[in-house]
This record gives C-alpha cells, structure tokens and sequence, in this order.
C-alpha cells in the first residue's frame, strides 16, 4: 500500500521487512523490561489504544461520521468482561468466551447508538455521540441501585485475569530459560490480536463495504444515486467500529483487574480522535502511528521532564500532566496547520489489473 | 402498458413552499431512445430528475417503470430498479480514484458483507476481481482508461463529467439520466460525448439528456420534452419542437411587442 520501496521490482524485500520488523516486535519486551516493567506496560497500553483508534478510524475515517463518545464502546466492553469474569456476581466465565460477548454487546450498542443518529451529520452527529458517551458513564456510575449490577463509582475489583487452563497471563513464569513476566505475556497475547485487527481492518477497508463506507464519506447523496443503502453501510460501520472498541475494553479490564466509570470520561474519547486526526484520518499505518506516539510521548514527558526540572532548578515548577496536555495542545495546532491531513495520510490506492486492461 | 414504452410519468407534480417547481407533467420514454429534455433555467428539469431518482418525493403523480410503479422508492432503491444518473455539478468521490469511483458504481450488483471481506473467501475474492475486471472496461468504454489511478479530483472537467457516466453505467442502468453532461465542455470534447451517448444507445441503454447545448440536443435526440415554469409546454421530435411558437416564446420571451416608433 505504501511504497518505501519498489516492492514490484523487489518482492523478496517484503520478506526481508516482514521478519526484520518481527524480530523486532517479538524481542522488544525483553528489550523493554530491561529499562523497567513499567514500560512494557505503556506499550500493552499503547496496542489497546491502536485497537480503539482502529475502531473508531472505520467510523470516524472511513465512513466521514463524526464520533465523540467512541469511549462508551470501551466502556461496554470492560464491564461486560467484569461483570461475567469477577466475584461481583459470582460469574467466572474464561476470557474467550467473553471477549466474543464483549465485542457483541459493544456491536449492539454501535447500532443502537448509529440507529437515531442516520440523518444527522457533522456537527450535529458529533453532539447527539458526545452525549451519548456520558449517558453511559452516568449509567455505569448509577446502576448501583435499587439493583446493584456496576457497583457505582467504586466500580468492580478482582476481576480474573486471562487463563487458559493452568496457563496464567498474570504470574511470572521462566519458560525456556527466560523470565515471562505478567505484562509480558499480556503483550505476546495483544500482539496476536492487534495483527489480526490491523488483518481485518486493512481487509474491510479494500472490500464492497469499505468502498461503500468511502463513497457516504465523500459524498452521500451520490452514493445512494449508486444504490448504496446508506442507511445499512453507516449503521455497520458504527457496529463494526464498536466492536472493536468491545475487545479492547475487554482486555483492558483482564489487564487491570478493576474497572471504574471514571476511565471512561469525554477525555479519552476526544484522544481516541486525536489519535485518529493525528495520523490520518482513514489510513491504517498512519492510525497506529498517532496511537502509539500519543501513548507514549505523554509517558516520555512524564518521564523526563520531572528529573530534568529537577537537574536544572533543584525542584519541581510544572507538573508533568500539566507539560503534557500543554505539548499536546501545541502539537494538535501544530499538526492542523502544516500537516492537515495527518502525520502519515493515505495516498491514493494504485490498482493495476494483473490480465492488462481490456484494449 | 405497451412494450415499448420504459418510463411512463402521470402528472408529476412538486411545489417548494408556493414555487411550483413542477405540475401535473406527463410524459412517456421509449426503449432505445435518447430522450432530450430542454427548457430554460428554472423551468423545473433538475427538480424532475431528482424527483424521478426518489431524492424528493413527488407531491403528485406516479412514474411507471419497466411495468412497475416507482412511487416512494429511495435513491438508492431507483438505483436498484435501474434508473442511473449523474449530476448537474459533478458529484464524483473526489478523493477516490478514478477506478474506485466505478467500483462503487458495482455496488448495487453485487453481494459481498462484512464476513467475505473479512475472510477473503472464493467467491468474494471472485467477485472483486469482476468488479475491477467490469470497472476498467467501463473506463475504456467512456475513454479515461489511462487516468485510472488518479485521484477523481485531479481529472479535467470533461474526464469528470465522462467518469461520472462510466459510474453512472457501472450500475447496469435501463435508463440513464444525465443532467447536462456537455457543460463546460468545448466543442470537441462534445462531439466525443454525442459519440459516447450513441454508443450507449446502441447497446442498450435507454437515455434521458438534460442539455443545455441546443446544437446536441437537436442533433442527438429522438423526441425532446419542454418544460417552463414547471409545466410541459411541449414534446415531438427535435424539428417539431424548435419551430413551436411556445418554446420560442419560453426561450426568447414571449408577447414581447417593442414599440421603437413611439419613443
């Protein structure tokens, strides 16, 4: 899709990338567990946010629909991975059990949120969406009572960690001489995931569907003059976007092992988008590249411009969540003036019929 | 309900507030035809198409097509049906290619979800290859083959005004609606377009031309419909119609007495 090098002239180069970026991917927790576990952390942190900025670049990238309750999918996802695998209700059902589930129930709620929203556009879509993702905060933070089913703002603890038979994601182990921490094999785990998400979405996007999705985005009316039923299109893109919201939710509960409603605030959903915006809007490599840069340029900040405050003054002036929203700001502006479609937009797709064109 | 007619048009009629942008219109298309439909600016032409391909909803009247009503139907269910247009303003996905634009033009034909995307089996695989294979031929049909990779936006106007037929034709159409197809264009790209539009003819589509480009009209047209003010002020054959006093008089204002010796 995007062209480095002539991979027409040099197939074989693909393959050289393929196992060189591998290698790298496979070796990189030990690399990082070296400089401190924390670290791999951030990155397990870092793929669950490429599998929500993924989901929400089909709604927001490919289909042109403006959404800022994207958040309230992760929601969905989290607290049904909680509420069916924890002491809560006494449920302990295995985690790929529930990771379908968890993807199905945040589908329903795409459509159901997608459903009202069909005639509305731009601005207006992106209020009603905004509301929604509060509506389910504020749902999550009250259904304590007179039933209780998410326990409130104290929100669900203990939730059990992955299994898969006497294999724990969460304890240590040595496996072949190497030390497999927990966040270890949580990340070994979300890079199989992400492959087959990044798999799917590249998939969706090259198909009937997502050229359907790409003609409502740029222009709507003419895309129903071609039969498209837009109607069906845009309620699938909020159901497939959702889902993915779902799985990511999900494992991010497993991850943590305690989900409150105040993980779920407007702010996650506007950097979810800010993810997307940064990147590229509707280019997969670009998504995962503003993903990953703003989960861990906040975290490189954190981490450096505390002790170096510290070198330079002997104290601490600027809080370093402070530092971050300001950089973050500069960057946004930043990026909308020079580079208004992203770090990394997509380039037109080249298609050459391999049998020649008809002449 | 004869064979020979596909769309038979009972007093159409469609007011925006107290404009009546058409009334009580009838008309009926041949198959095989070119069917031309002229009239000032104004006179209701576009509102007639949008009516036609379901964007409005009509206030009166019924369209018969192919031996089935087409009331309350949506553009993308015309779509279905076999009524394909193109717009007055060029409406192409701009930031697609040129391919991509006549792909999503196979849409409505073809079948593939969300799970043969997904997993790329045989018949989806198939499918797509019959969609690129379909969507280059209709490219070379209306001549921008060689800009097939180009953003939709970045081709010459006329390119645009052809790719949007090409996308228009992707969709297999009985009837094909244009709406001013020849504006803007000089006069060699409108004989490759008066070229283009008796090709179609030929095999087998049915064409209704919204033209501004008389000299088109008149040389391309079996029978041409007047509209003025919304209403149909006349219909024959491309002679016929130009030497009516009442299209004259719509064209060229009419009663116009100027009394020169008074002054």
């Amino acid at each position: 899709m995007h062209a480095f090098f002539d991979t027409r002239k040099h197939p074989e180069l693909v393959w050289v990338g393929i196992v060189v970026v591998a290698m790298t991917l496979t070796a990189l927790p030990f690399a990082l567990a070296g400089v401190g576990t924390a670290w791999v952390r951030i990155t397990n942190s870092a793929i669950l946010y490429v599998f929500l900025a993924l989901g929400l670049n089909i709604v927001v990238g490919f289909a042109g629909l403006l959404d800022l309750g994207y958040i309230a999918f992760y929601a969905v996802g989290a607290y049904t991975y909680a509420l069916l695998a924890s002491p809560h209700f006494n449920i302990h059902l295995p985690f790929w059990v529930v990771l379908p589930i968890g993807a199905g129930i945040a589908c329903l709620f795409g459509a159901l949120l997608g459903a009202p929203t069909l005639k509305l556009r731009g601005d207006y879509l992106a209020i009603v969406t905004l509301g929604f993702g509060e509506i389910i905060r504020i749902f999550l933070n009250n259904l304590s009572q007179p039933v209780n089913i998410t326990n409130g703002p104290q929100g669900i603890t203990l939730i059990d960690p992955f299994r898969i038979g006497g294999f724990n994601f969460k304890t240590s182990q040595t496996i072949v001489g190497l030390d497999f921490t927990g966040p270890i094999k949580y990340y070994y785990f979300l890079l199989i995931v992400l492959i087959a998400v990044i798999v799917i979405n590249l998939r969706l996007q090259n198909s009937r569907l997502g050229r359907a999705w790409e003609a409502v985005r740029e222009d709507e009316i003419a895309a129903r003059a071609m039969g498209i039923n837009t109607r069906n299109v845009k309620l699938l893109a909020f159901a497939m976007g959702a889902s993915f919201g779902g799985v990511a939710g999900a494992i991010f509960s497993a991850t943590q092992q305690f989900v409150s409603p105040e993980s779920f605030g407007l702010f996650e959903s506007i950097i979810v988008l800010a993810m997307v915006v940064l990147g590229g809007m509707g280019h997969i490599p670009g998504v995962i590249l503003g993903a990953v840069l703003l989960t861990l340029l906040p975290e490189l900040l954190r981490y450096t411009m505390e002790p170096l405050q510290h070198a330079l003054f002997g104290r601490v002036f600027i809080d370093a969540e402070i530092i971050r929203l300001l950089v973050f700001g500069i960057a946004l502006v930043a990026i909308m003036l020079y580079r208004p479609a992203g770090l990394w937009p997509s380039a037109v797709r080249k298609r050459e019929l391999e049998t020649g064109t008809t002449k | 309900m004869t064979a020979l007619s596909l769309l038979t048009a009972t007093s159409i009629s469609k007011r925006f507030g107290g404009v009546h942008a058409l009334s009580e219109v009838d008309f009926t298309i041949n198959h095989g035809e070119i069917y031309g439909l002229i009239g000032p600016n104004g006179a209701g032409k576009t509102s007639l198409f949008n009516v036609l391909t379901g964007i409005y909803d009509a206030d009166g009247g019924t369209f018969n097509f192919d031996g089935e009503p087409l009331d309350r139907l949506k553009p993308n269910q015309v779509a279905e049906r076999g009524i394909a247009r193109t717009f007055q303003n060029i409406r192409l996905f701009q930031n697609l290619s040129a391919l991509e634009n006549v792909m999503i033009g196979r849409h409505v034909r073809t079948h593939a979800g969300v799970f043969g995307a997904i997993l790329r089996d045989k018949a989806t695989l198939a499918e797509e290859a019959a969609i690129e294979k379909r969507a280059y031929e209709l490219l070379d049909y209306v001549g921008v083959a060689k800009r097939a990779n180009a953003q939709a936006r970045h081709l010459a106007y006329g390119d645009q005004r052809r790719l949007e037929i090409a996308r228009a034709l992707a969709t297999e159409p009985k009837l094909l609606a244009l709406d001013e197809p020849a504006a803007g264009m000089n006069a060699t790209e409108t004989q490759t377009l008066k070229a283009l539009l008796e090709n179609i003819r030929r095999d087998g589509t049915t064409i209704l031309l919204i033209e501004h480009d008389m000299k088109l009209v008149m040389n391309v047209c079996d029978r041409v419909l007047v509209l003025d003010y919304g209403k149909k002020i006349a219909e024959g054959s491309a002679s016929e119609v130009q030497n009516d006093p009442k299209v004259i008089a719509a064209y060229l204002g009419g009663e116009v007495s100027l009394n020169l010796k008074g002054a």
